[in-house]
């Protein structure tokens, strides 16, 4: 008798608790969100995370540097070009090697096409969010001109593993500047059948604007970065304030919003797909003569001392951090990914929204799980 | 008797040559009435009739099930830059066959917990549901299994019993995820049964009758969508929005919402329970849109203008089941168009949609409709 009196609870604490996850079709990966619902309301989501992960922080203790840039690409796989590149720009860093221009500008062509196949396919998975189911396959579609003409220059379609310490693995394809044109081209005609499909529909600005909202407070106190943040208006972007590769040599905005609801951060990464194009634009007539990789040591061993270095990947800020202690292989490397701080701004912005914004705003998020796990 | 008769204006005799059946089935149901009563008694004939035309609606139902999952899948193809399904038989046109043999011999998986007679209830009340409600579908001239004289009342009032079986299924579950599903589907139905009758009620009011043969034949010199000025058209809007709810269909699919709710009410369900709730789901599309083609868009009456007798006589020509078959494949394509670009809606702007914005319109609608047909201000 005493045990039912016990097991009867308040209205407070009566809560029907879903797993969504970690097999879930709106989680995008093996995420476990532990959320608590009273009708249909969120009280409260709890992350689960760890179901894929690697230890790729602990493995790249015992490998070298080189080897060490084949596992980041399998951290964020959608802006694998970027993770390596932070770690080859790390590695450059600490042995001071001067890398010429061709090598710069190279890579920044890449990484912002790697920032634009990344965000189609998040526009495709995040039409899919919201019940769209149209949305995922226009995504697809221009993906694959992107990965076509990574395929073509790196033997690779998404885990391209282009970059190595003191540049790139092979000279860039005889094809690569001509289709580059030609993508540049036809998505600048296609982008805006975007907007027509899902940015122009009402019930698409029903469901997403006031959703979610991020205070620039609460995004600067929880390290939101990328278009997430920057939604926010947290100015953000490691390429102006910071900029590394060829970055510091073109002109592109920084795109801003004051809003940070679902609806900003989904504008902000369409407008992101603009600025990219033409930053690209810039680059691709001037890539400058020369040799596509400086000729390193065989083995690349890291002066002892701490090292640090951040880039921009399509969600946001990475950091990479290697301590050496002068062997080939690096005593402890750490990886600051952006997705693992990004969804932990989930509960606080998910609260007290239905069911169906909570998966609009992990959506918008834009959430990685590989690299969130590591 | 089973095989009523429609109003005939001109019944043609039996002596007319074979093909005229195709444009009044009437003597044809007559001839086969008259055959029966000849070798049995009236008991036997009833029963006899019954059976001919259960299994006939049956393989009806069928076909139409397969046909619409296999245009669906063409639509959808066709609006997602894809081909669709292409392997099995030509243009794949086998491709549901072949997905519907793999559904029966599937595990039907028990649930653990589940209340298993509920649980195995639920799909034979959806499906009943959808069964009954082609019964009263006036499909041609004469080709009509039962003409009440309240069709459209028993129509919406028999589609509307699915819901049961909805809420059944998420219930008897035992699954989070279903019962949420069974629940917004419960909200959902329940609201948007008044948009669906109030719709239909503006028609019936033009057509001063409930009986679907009258209302098809009152539209002889005219479909009621262009008679009955903008409250007809108004209303035909209407009812495609809440219809397409009705059907749980995209952007209404909140019920079965696949990115929130894994598959909402049917997420246990496995094997061919799992193709009931399929099939029903596409019968209802057809049963919704076969009401809207007989209400608003004429039933199986030709596309008749004023005066051109020329372009009257070629329209005439055009048999009535192929105008009615191509009236509901226009409505059903424009519920496929609906699901195929639009983002879902989110459950309280559903309930939003309704009770705040077609509700009202609709009652005023209704009101107006009245209000021209006192004034006989229509055509």
């Amino acid at each position: 008798m005493e045990e039912k009196v016990k097991n009867i609870t308040t209205d407070e604490q009566q809560e029907y608790v879903i797993n969504m996850g970690p097999q879930h079709p709106s989680t995008h990966g093996v995420l476990r969100l532990v959320v608590s619902l009273k009708g249909e309301i969120v009280k409260s989501v709890q992350p689960h995370i760890g179901y894929i992960h690697r230890g790729i922080e602990k493995m790249c203790e015992s490998i070298t540097y080189p080897q060490i840039i084949h596992l980041t690409d399998r951290m964020d796989y959608l802006s694998a070009h970027i993770n390596n590149e932070a770690v080859c720009l790390t590695v450059e860093k600490a042995l001071e090697v001067e890398i010429p221009d061709r090598i710069k500008v190279i890579r920044t062509i890449m990484s912002e096409l790697t920032r634009i196949q990344s965000h189609q396919l998040w526009w495709a998975s995040f039409g899919m969010d919201l019940g769209g189911l149209t949305c995922f396959f226009y995504g697809l579609r221009d993906r694959e001109k992107i990965l076509d003409i990574f395929e073509e220059t790196c033997g690779s379609r998404m885990i391209v593993s282009y970059n190595c310490p003191g540049g790139l693995m092979y000279d860039i394809h005889p094809n690569f500047q001509k289709r580059v044109k030609e993508f540049i081209k036809y998505f600048r005609k296609i982008l805006p059948e975007y907007d027509q499909l899902l940015s122009g529909n009402v019930i698409f600005h029903e469901r997403s604007k006031g959703i979610g909202k991020l205070t620039l407070e609460d995004a600067v106190s929880y390290g939101i970065t990328g278009p997430s943040g920057r939604a926010s208006g947290f100015s953000c972007d490691v390429r102006k304030h910071e900029p590394y590769s060829a970055y510091d040599k073109i002109k592109f905005k920084e795109i801003l919003f004051t809003e940070g609801d679902t609806y900003h951060r989904y504008i902000a990464r369409i407008d992101e797909m603009w600025e990219s194009m033409n930053i690209i634009e810039q680059l691709i007539d001037n890539i400058p003569e020369g040799p596509y990789a400086v000729k390193m040591k065989p083995v690349i061993k890291l002066p002892e001392g701490e090292y640090y270095q951040r880039v921009e990947t399509a969600r946001g800020e990475l950091g990479v951090f290697i301590i050496s202690d002068g062997n080939k292989s690096p005593y402890r490397v750490k990886f600051r990914s952006p997705n693992f701080v990004n969804l932990s701004v989930l509960n606080h912005i998910a609260k007290g929204f239905k069911i169906a914004d909570l998966v609009a705003i992990g959506g918008s998020l834009d959430l990685v799980i590989p690299d969130i796990d590591r | 008797m089973l095989f009523d008769i429609v109003d005939v204006n001109s019944s043609p005799s039996l002596s007319d040559p074979w093909w005229k059946v195709f444009y009044d089935f009437s003597s044809l149901t007559h001839k086969i009435d008259s055959s029966l009563h000849n070798a049995m008694s009236q008991f036997w004939t009833t029963i006899a009739e019954m059976l001919i035309i259960g299994v006939l609606i049956l393989l009806f139902y069928a076909l139409i099930g397969l046909f619409l999952v296999y245009a669906e899948r063409k639509v959808c193809a066709f609006m997602q830059n894809r081909l669709g399904p292409n392997r099995v038989g030509p243009f794949g046109i086998f491709q549901t066959i072949a997905d519907l043999f793999k559904l029966l011999f599937k595990e039907l998986i028990p649930i653990k917990n589940a209340d298993s007679f509920l649980f195995n209830l639920a799909p034979f009340i959806v499906i009943i549901a959808s069964f009954m409600a082609i019964a009263a579908i006036p499909f041609a001239k004469g080709l009509h299994a039962i003409d009440l004289n309240i069709g459209v009342l028993y129509v919406i009032a028999v589609s509307a019993m699915g819901v049961i079986g909805v809420l059944l299924a998420g219930w008897s579950s035992n699954n989070k995820y279903s019962l949420i599903g069974a629940m917004r589907s419960g909200a959902q139905i329940v609201s948007y049964e008044l948009s669906v009758g109030l719709s239909i009620i503006t028609i019936v009011i033009l057509a001063g009758s409930m009986q679907l043969s009258e209302i098809v034949e009152a539209q002889r010199t005219g479909w009621f969508i262009f008679k009955g000025h903008i409250p007809a058209f108004i209303a035909f809007i209407v009812f495609l929005v809440s219809s397409t709810a009705e059907t749980n269909r995209g952007p209404f699919d909140l019920a079965e919402a696949e990115s929130e709710l894994t598959a909402g009410y049917h997420t246990e369900y496995s094997g061919i329970k799992f193709a009931f709730f399929f099939l029903a789901e596409y019968i209802n599309m057809f049963i919704v849109a076969s009401i809207a083609a007989t209400v608003f868009l004429g039933g199986w009456m030709p596309f008749n203008v004023g005066h051109w007798d020329g372009f009257n006589h070629v329209m005439d020509f055009v048999p009535p089941f192929v105008w009615y078959i191509g009236k509901t494949f226009f409505v059903i394509f424009i519920m496929m168009w609906f699901k195929w670009t639009f983002p879902r809606l989110r459950i309280d702007q559903l309930l939003t949609l309704e009770w705040k914005y077609l509700l009202p319109i609709n009652l005023v609608n209704v009101l107006i409709m009245a209000f021209l047909v006192l004034m006989g201000w229509h055509f």
